[in-house]
């Protein structure tokens, strides 16, 4: 096996793992992995911010070691030894934002333990990261992860600016002085509900832009 | 009996996994194309968060939080191992799902053949961790309570795949837009459906 890759690092194809799941491949809107965790935090912009940046972490992390790992693991019990790698890796994070980031912490709650059962990861692991380098791993990791996010940010941002007239806590719709000429806070964004609807309002903006996405009857 | 009933009732419809906190989606958009796969994968959920639940509550209590080796002798008072909570819950959760199927496998074929490959996919489901956390985070007074809210959990997952899936069968015949068909009008069908499930929010029993 030759460790040294031959080809630059930033060659058309590896940028290409990391682009391709920001719009064509998207984990949630094309793929529909990873929809669990994704919406629950996205009531506000930053646990979803903070929530994205972990799972970040964590797939990049988590392609690396299996990545690295991929000839001596064995077949059969390549899912738990997954799983325990995901794990101990979701602990270092939970552990981080406990000391650092109490509060976030806390609205996350149980989010960031579902983290583990995330299927993005699960779904690159064995997808990817169990059959290349790592280095290109690591891209398609980080890539997956990113286009898991930004959905993320882009439904907080919208959640919060119509449900709470805010934007990382900064009062918006206030500064413009729109509740004096009687506008009001949409409170049903805030609801669970919402971030469905929104979710679906996204997929359809991006599949009307990208056609060739559109699924067969 | 009746704060069991009551905890039931509470995690079937109000704080229903899918429609509340949103887990288990993938199992929930993916198995949902016709009702009886819906239906199978429905059933072994119940069965596996009515058993993971009240095992994790055991274990939650009797080795991981703060305090709770103390049963070993005085000095194991202080240990608290709450942070390997995550990596014991889903070890509990493979080898449960593992031991159920092997039980179901033996006992009762039937429903072993026809639950088919759903047994073992539902180990990365994330209604059956989250319930076990959600579990650890709302402290259940005893294995009763916990037990009564697995399954209440499993019914409320299993209520939201079958209806979900009904729909979808029906909606093959209408003329959804292009861009829309499939996932985005499943996303907004749940959306929806979780409205509706919302009017049971405050109901006191």
């Amino acid at each position: 096996m030759n460790i040294i890759d031959k080809e630059p690092l930033f060659s058309t194809k590896n940028v290409k793992l990391l682009t391709t799941p920001l719009n064509d491949e998207n984990p949630i809107t094309v793929q529909v992995l990873g929809i669990c965790s994704a919406l629950a935090v996205t009531v506000k912009l930053e646990p979803a911010v903070v929530l994205a940046v972990a799972v970040v972490a964590v797939m990049g992390s988590a392609n690396v070691i299996i990545s690295l790992l991929r000839k001596t693991i064995p077949q059969r019990i390549r899912i738990i030894v997954q799983l325990v790698v995901i794990a101990s890796l979701v602990i270092l994070v939970d552990q981080v934002l406990k000391a650092f980031l109490y509060d976030v912490s806390r609205q996350l709650s149980v989010f960031v333990g579902l983290i583990i059962t995330n299927c993005i990861i699960m779904g690159r692991l064995e997808a990817f990261a169990l059959g290349n380098r790592v280095w290109p791993s690591f891209l398609d990791g980080v890539g997956n992860a990113a286009g898991y996010g930004w959905i993320l940010i882009v439904v907080a941002f919208f959640r919060e600016l119509l449900g709470s007239g805010t934007v990382w806590d900064y009062p918006v719709m206030e500064r413009l002085g729109l509740y004096t000429i009687g506008y009001e806070n949409n409170g049903f964004m805030i609801l669970p509900p919402m971030a469905l609807i929104t979710v679906g309002i996204i997929i359809w903006v991006q599949r009307s832009r990208n056609r060739k996405l559109i699924e067969s009857k | 009996m009746e704060g069991l009933v009551n905890i039931f009732v509470r995690s079937v419809f109000i704080d229903n996994m899918v429609f509340a906190y949103f887990l288990g989606m993938c199992s929930y958009l993916a198995v949902s194309r016709t009702v009886s796969t819906a239906n199978g994968l429905g059933i072994a959920v119940i069965f596996v968060l009515g058993i993971t639940v009240p095992v994790n509550y055991l274990i939650e209590n009797y080795f991981l939080s703060a305090g709770a080796l103390s049963w070993l002798g005085a000095g194991f008072a202080n240990v608290d191992l709450s942070f390997l909570s995550f990596i014991m819950f889903i070890a509990v959760i493979a080898s449960m799902v593992q031991l159920v199927e092997m039980t179901v496998e033996k006992f009762a074929p039937a429903l072993y053949s026809s639950l088919g490959i759903f047994l073992p996919l539902i180990a990365v489901n994330c209604a059956i961790l989250g319930g076990s956390l959600f579990m650890q985070e709302r402290e259940y007074a005893n294995i009763a309570e916990a037990a009564s809210f697995g399954l209440g959990s499993g019914v409320g997952f299993y209520l939201a795949i079958v209806g979900i899936a009904a729909i979808r069968e029906k909606i093959r015949y209408s003329n959804v837009p292009g861009p829309l068909r499939g996932l985005g009008i499943t996303f907004i069908v749940t959306g929806l459906m979780g409205i509706a499930f919302m009017s049971f929010m405050g109901i006191k029993l």
